[in-house]
């Protein structure tokens, strides 16, 4: 547990002082503070609600999809490349310890960045009478983190894999697209199979349940499940050389 | 401290290590030396508990390389040839970082005392992508000596530094080697000649010799060779040295200079100088080869030994090109 926390701030400090980090932070704040007064001037002029669950998370799920790659890429791969992984596994850390504490610290940087947007939310608060919906405005924020989680989870993976942070990226995008569109072919079919590969679906859980105020068991567990899973999947590679 | 029996790796089909069998003491610093692709990293990459061998067994700081490669972990001090360092952080946020990982009580402390003793403590605030190649070097080690470890373990230590620096990490070593067990490889003979006290030549993956420096040089099979300069052109001295006993060739090498190679047995030196000077030529230089050892690596591992620049070894080893340029002078 210490060796996460020290691998941990290693990298979220590097986070801060990595110009990659910063774009896509700046990406993410550009992006949705232009949607957001869009959508505000939008909502001042027909007198609607704000639903800042559709303006700032849809937008949010969107963008994550392509920028978590990069806030990933760099974690194992570039290890690799340098020769730093070398010492790592020579010094009393373990494959899991590594992985976890890599995983957590990109998970801490977007955590700063969707904790960002709740200005958005504030702001909507502020001029609605009387205030927005914040359970649904709770659930959303839940349902993203888990979300990233896992994209984040499925990044480590694939740095894991190559010693080149564009080949990591783009592995990571291409498990995240199949994730994406896994379910489109059967959106309105039935039937077991229909069901099971509509499950698999990494956005859906998002929009039809926790973006819709809805926290179910079954949404968070698949989220946990893919984290998991992909973490260990990245462990596993790392020990791989031993077998070799 | 390290045990070793039977160490063979395979990559596939290839044998990169082969049945080796060694020892070093505690206190001993032992000298791996070899060609570049002899198969010295990938034993060192597995002393350290990076990777496993295919085959056989090994004891380092008395814990098992296979079974119990966290223990060893904790026991080893490792400088990996290429000194991998995080170019981001400064040296202090660097072996605080180490530090913290090999959980060293009162951290601050002894990244203190490793960074005077390996004398960075004047850059700790600089970052490690804005040093040069020698005070990388001397990070590195700073890292692997944190935790106080049994076994000192480096892959080319004093590979890419001037003169003035492997002076400094020989220095190093030398106090280092007092109370620790070191294994160090290098491909330059004259490191190893000079650190170790014992040496372990290996070639193609296999030990060709291991024994002390200089009992390697005395087992030599081979005659030496001394160099000699006269003032002037020398010219006949060549059928002049001819008829000393003990030599077995002479060559002009240039106007006034010469090598002489010499039969196994008593040293002739000074029946060189005194039939040189007596023979009417003004003596200016008369040396034996420093390098020694090198001609025991040419004979043992058929390859010249490399220049100090020329660049390391690959990751993985290769095959040894057989150079059979041993005798070519003789």
């Amino acid at each position: 547990m210490r060796n996460i926390w020290t691998i941990f701030k290693r990298e979220f400090s590097y986070y801060f002082v990595s110009p990659v980090s910063y774009a896509v932070l700046f990406m993410f704040l550009i992006v949705l503070g232009l949607i957001f007064i869009y959508d505000l001037l939008g909502a001042a002029n027909s007198g609607q609600a704000p639903v800042v669950e559709q303006w700032i998370l849809g937008p949010f799920v969107t963008l994550a999809l392509f920028l978590t790659a990069f806030i990933t890429m760099r974690l194992v791969a570039e290890e690799n490349r340098t020769g730093t992984m070398e010492l790592m596994m020579t010094a009393p850390v373990r494959e899991w310890e590594l992985i976890v504490g890599k995983w957590v610290a990109a998970l801490g940087f977007y955590l700063v960045i969707i904790g960002a947007t709740l200005i958005y939310a504030l702001i909507a608060n502020a001029y609605t009478v009387p205030g927005i919906d914040l359970n649904t405005l709770f659930s959303a924020y839940l349902g993203l983190i888990c979300l990233v989680g896992a994209l984040l989870a499925i990044g480590v993976f694939t740095s894991t894999l190559f010693s080149n942070q564009i080949a990591a990226a783009f592995s990571q995008l291409a498990i995240l697209l199949g994730l994406w569109l896994v379910g489109l072919p059967f959106q309105s079919q039935t039937g077991a199979v229909a069901d099971i590969v509509r499950y698999l679906d990494i956005s859906a859980h998002y929009y039809d349940n926790f973006a819709q105020g809805a926290i179910a068991l079954t949404d968070v567990a698949y989220y946990v499940s893919l984290i998991v899973f992909f973490l260990f999947a990245a462990s596993r590679v790392i020990e791989s050389r031993r077998w070799r | 401290m390290i045990e070793v029996k039977g160490l063979t790796k395979r990559y596939g089909e290839r044998t990169a290590i082969d049945n080796l069998t060694f020892h070093a003491s505690k206190g001993e610093v032992v000298g791996f030396l070899g060609p570049n692709g002899a198969g010295k990293t990938t034993t060192m990459r597995i002393l350290t508990g990076y990777m496993p061998a295919s085959e056989g067994e090994g004891k380092v700081a008395g814990f098992d390389l296979m079974t119990q490669s966290f223990e060893v972990r904790k026991r080893v001090g490792y400088l990996p040839e290429s000194v991998p360092l995080y170019p981001e952080m400064t040296v202090m946020q660097y072996l605080d970082f180490m530090s913290e990982l090999r959980q060293i009580p009162s951290r601050q402390d002894r990244v203190d005392e490793v960074m005077e003793m390996v004398r960075i403590a004047d850059r700790a605030d600089s970052y490690i992508g804005n040093l040069s190649k020698g005070l990388r070097q001397r990070v590195g080690l700073a890292q692997a000596l944190l935790h106080k470890p049994d076994v000192l373990i480096m892959d080319e230590p004093m590979d890419g530094l001037d003169p003035q620096q492997q002076l400094e990490v020989k220095r190093l070593i030398r106090e280092i080697g007092k109370e620790h067990t070191v294994m160090l490889s290098t491909h330059i003979l004259s490191h190893a000649e000079e650190l170790a006290d014992r040496v372990i030549i290996i070639k193609g993956g296999k030990i060709v010799a291991e024994d002390r420096p200089e009992r390697l040089s005395a087992q030599r099979a081979g005659g030496g060779r001394v160099h000699l300069q006269v003032a002037g052109d020398g010219a006949g001295l060549v059928e002049h040295l001819g008829a000393l006993p003990g030599l077995s060739q002479v060559r002009a090498v240039s106007d006034g200079t010469f090598e002489i190679d010499t039969l196994p047995g008593a040293d002739v030196r000074g029946a060189i100088a005194t039939s040189v000077v007596t023979g009417g030529w003004q003596l200016l230089e008369l040396r034996r080869d420093a390098a020694s050892l090198e001609q025991i690596f040419i004979e043992l591992t058929g390859a010249a030994p490399a220049s100090v620049s020329e660049s390391a070894a690959a990751d993985e080893p290769a095959e040894t090109p057989a150079v059979e340029e041993g005798d070519e002078h003789a």
